[in-house]
């Protein structure tokens, strides 16, 4: 009889019923399972180079060469200006945050699906697979940042060279400008984890949108050849406003632009509060639908 | 005092139909749907629209109400489709009621996510911490319970091996492991019995009954009766989605058995009862003939008796197997047997073809003993897939009279009852 004792007293009582509207919106149960949110980032992040030859070189290597290639046909061969900071810089500045987007939003649009068997046989959180999907690109980012201060440094000490990096008190922002690219990237992800389950369209919609949304993200150009008057326009992509707030924070070049970052963050968070009601509304559904 | 476990009122679940093969909606389709949704209705009133809706869905389970109390181990019976898994999906979160409500006090375990989010490319190590945390555990819970987990699975020297690298039944054990340690208040069991080697099963069982016996909940559903009355205490029969019977189990056992039979010596299936992922296999009927041909739900156990299964093969099957189970009424097997046991005829039917089949044989005088019976019918490439199982498809009754030992007006025990060739030596 004591062990009964036992079991009641740690025992809470969970009511099951249809749930309607923004009732479902229930954060709590994320913070009761965040230990599973940081086991799943962890499987992703080890299984990703599982049995690969290069392991987590990988990480390095896709945006150095990304950077070489760019570097070869847009400043050599196409001659677009780079703020006057040498090109290969200017553009990994924008990588590391596209890096980040980009790989989280394909990986996390497809990570209900590919987690469908246990999504139709346990309860728990559905919205920790997406979001560890996209914690387990901050440990690309991660390295991807490391062997961006390895190419400063090389810029910095090498003789010969126009580039010397400056120490600016913007560099402190740069964290608020990491959050504001989880932000987007988070609420994106949601949309797209969730569509996914019932439109399997988004499977073939996500490489073509990936590639679209990176010419009209300022990655490879400045977003200073923008005319003034699509700017409005052009700051409604979030990214835009990240890599900007990139650039500025590490690179110190022109000044902030504070229209666009303020219509970027605000869109951002917007995909965020909509990505996270629509991902609950259809939660409900999940296990019969996927 | 409130020492309930579960409580379910007046629970319900609908589900679309006619998804089922192609469930995949494309944009296209919901936008062509919105677009067309409006001026439908105005074609047509709301009314004609509202019976529409009626009509693409089904009610899987409904109005069902029970209670639960605490330390009861009860079990869930009924026929595939009658809302079994549909009500262990809702008890234990993976999909919510249509309508209706459950109070659940305590976690829920289950032993129906055996291996749910095992990973083949980590290691026994990597996934008992994952799975374990999948299923609810903290990982400080899973730190303590680690070697215990191991030492349960059997699998100490592989456990810094990836699991792909793993035996079925090593992974298995691990996976079963891991789950039987959750340690929930409330454990819903489905159909795990059915899987693994026997030694698996007595573990699967011993675990069942020390968490009964540690005062926690169980809710047990299978169609191995004998495991039911062995375990259960109290039964739950489910019938298209409907609560028809709760009693002690023999009892509840025995109406699950009797219950559903036209007791005519045939079943046929129609288009709608079979299930989708049995194609290409499509059972068409079950008969059972008496000595002459003629379809019998009472046979002589002194006359053989024919089994016929007639189906058809919309594409050629590569190792098909046709074959029936006979249980008694308690769910106990007598035998197994298929239509390709002889290894010859094994080798020669390598792929069979489409087309319209009749697999039959015949059952030889002096087999049974008198008593119910329930045929069960399998059609499987081994190792490969089960078409298409039913394991309750036909009860018969088997007439003893001028079988051997009747002169004695005595039941005999046992389900056969062979004439054998008794020899008396006076020495």
């Amino acid at each position: 009889m004591a062990a009964n004792q036992l079991i009641k007293s740690r025992s809470d009582v969970t009511l099951l019923r249809p749930t309607h509207g923004l009732a479902a919106l229930n954060l709590r149960d994320l913070w009761v399972y965040r230990e599973l949110v940081l086991f799943l980032t962890w499987r992703d992040v080890l299984v990703r180079y599982k049995q690969t030859v290069l392991g987590a070189a990988w990480a390095v290597i896709q945006p150095v060469v990304q950077m070489v290639v760019f570097t070869f046909i847009f400043s050599n061969a196409a001659g677009l200006s780079s703020e006057g900071v040498p090109y290969p810089i200017f553009n990994f500045t924008a990588l590391l945050p596209w890096g980040l987007f980009s790989k989280a939003m394909n990986d996390a649009g497809r990570s209900l699906v590919s987690n469908r068997n246990m999504i139709t046989k346990i309860y728990f959180p559905r919205m920790t697979i997406p979001v560890a999907s996209v914690l387990a690109g901050m440990v690309d980012f991660a390295i991807a940042f490391g062997v961006y201060i390895v190419i400063i440094l090389y810029y910095t000490f090498s003789p010969g060279s126009s580039y010397t990096f400056t120490f600016t008190p913007a560099l402190f922002t740069l964290p608020l400008f990491i959050i504001l690219a989880l932000v987007a990237t988070l609420g994106v992800s949601l949309w797209f984890s969730a569509m996914n389950v019932i439109y399997r369209d988004v499977g073939h919609i996500l490489p073509f949108l990936t590639q679209i949304w990176f010419f009209v993200t300022p990655i490879v150009y400045s977003a200073s050849v923008v005319s003034k008057k699509w700017q409005i326009l052009y700051a409604l992509n979030p990214l835009t406003g990240v890599v900007e707030g990139f650039r500025w924070s590490l690179l110190g070049v022109h000044s902030l632009p504070w229209q666009l970052l303020a219509i970027s963050s605000g869109i951002a968070i917007l995909l965020l509060i909509t990505g996270l009601v629509y991902f609950r509304n259809m939660e409900r559904t999940f296990a019969d639908e996927i | 005092m409130n020492d309930i476990a579960i409580r379910v009122e007046d629970l319900g679940k609908r589900y679309r139909i006619g998804t089922a093969p192609e469930r995949y909606k494309t944009l296209r389709d919901t936008i062509v749907a919105r677009v067309n949704a409006p001026i439908n209705r105005l074609r047509r009133g709301s009314s004609l629209t509202a019976s529409s809706k009626e009509a693409s869905t089904i009610w899987a389970l409904r109005d069902i109400s029970f209670e639960v109390r605490q330390g009861k181990v009860l079990g869930i019976v009924g026929r595939n489709g009658a809302g079994k898994s549909t009500l262990l999906k809702i008890l234990s979160r993976v999909t919510e009621p249509t309508e209706g409500s459950a109070e659940i006090h305590g976690r829920v375990g289950s032993l129906l996510e055996v291996g749910t989010g095992f990973h083949p490319e980590l290691t026994g190590r990597e996934n008992i911490y994952l799975n374990g945390a999948i299923l609810g555990m903290k990982r400080l819970e899973i730190d303590r319970k680690f070697d215990e987990i191991v030492s349960f699975s059997e699998v100490e020297q592989f456990i810094d091996t990836p699991v792909k690298r793993y035996s079925s039944g090593m992974y298995l054990r691990l996976a079963f492991a891991v789950a039987a340690h959750l340690e929930p208040e409330i454990l819903v069991v489905d159909e795990v019995l059915a899987v693994g080697d026997a030694e698996f099963q007595r573990k699967c069982m011993g675990k069942m009954s020390d968490v009964a016996q540690a005062g926690r909940t169980v809710l047990f559903v299978s169609h191995n009766m004998s495991a039911v009355l062995r375990l259960t205490e109290e039964t739950l029969v489910l019938e298209k989605g409907h609560l028809v019977y709760r009693a002690p189990t023999p009892q509840a056992v025995d109406y699950y058995m009797a219950s559903g039979f036209t007791g005519s010596g045939e079943r046929i299936w129609t288009s709608e009862e079979i299930p989708a992922e049995a194609a290409p296999f499509i059972p068409l009927a079950l008969r059972l003939r008496d000595k002459n041909g003629r379809i019998a739900d009472t046979l002589r156990s002194t006359e053989p008796f024919t089994v016929e299964i007639e189906y058809r093969l919309v594409h050629p099957i590569t190792g098909l197997r046709v074959g029936i189970y006979l249980l008694t009424m308690r769910g106990e097997y007598v035998f197994t047997s298929f239509d390709l046991d002889d290894p010859a005829r094994f080798e020669q039917l390598g792929v069979r073809s489409a087309g319209h089949y009749i697999s039959r044989c015949t059952i030889p005088a002096n087999t049974l003993n008198e008593g119910r019976y329930v045929l069960a019918v399998n059609a499987s490439s081994f190792r490969i897939k089960r078409y298409f199982w039913d394991d309750h498809t036909l009860a018969f009754t088997i007439d003893a009279t001028g079988a051997p030992g009747k002169q004695w007006p005595e039941p005999r025990m046992g389900p056969v009852r062979p004439a054998l060739d008794w020899v008396i030596d006076r020495l």
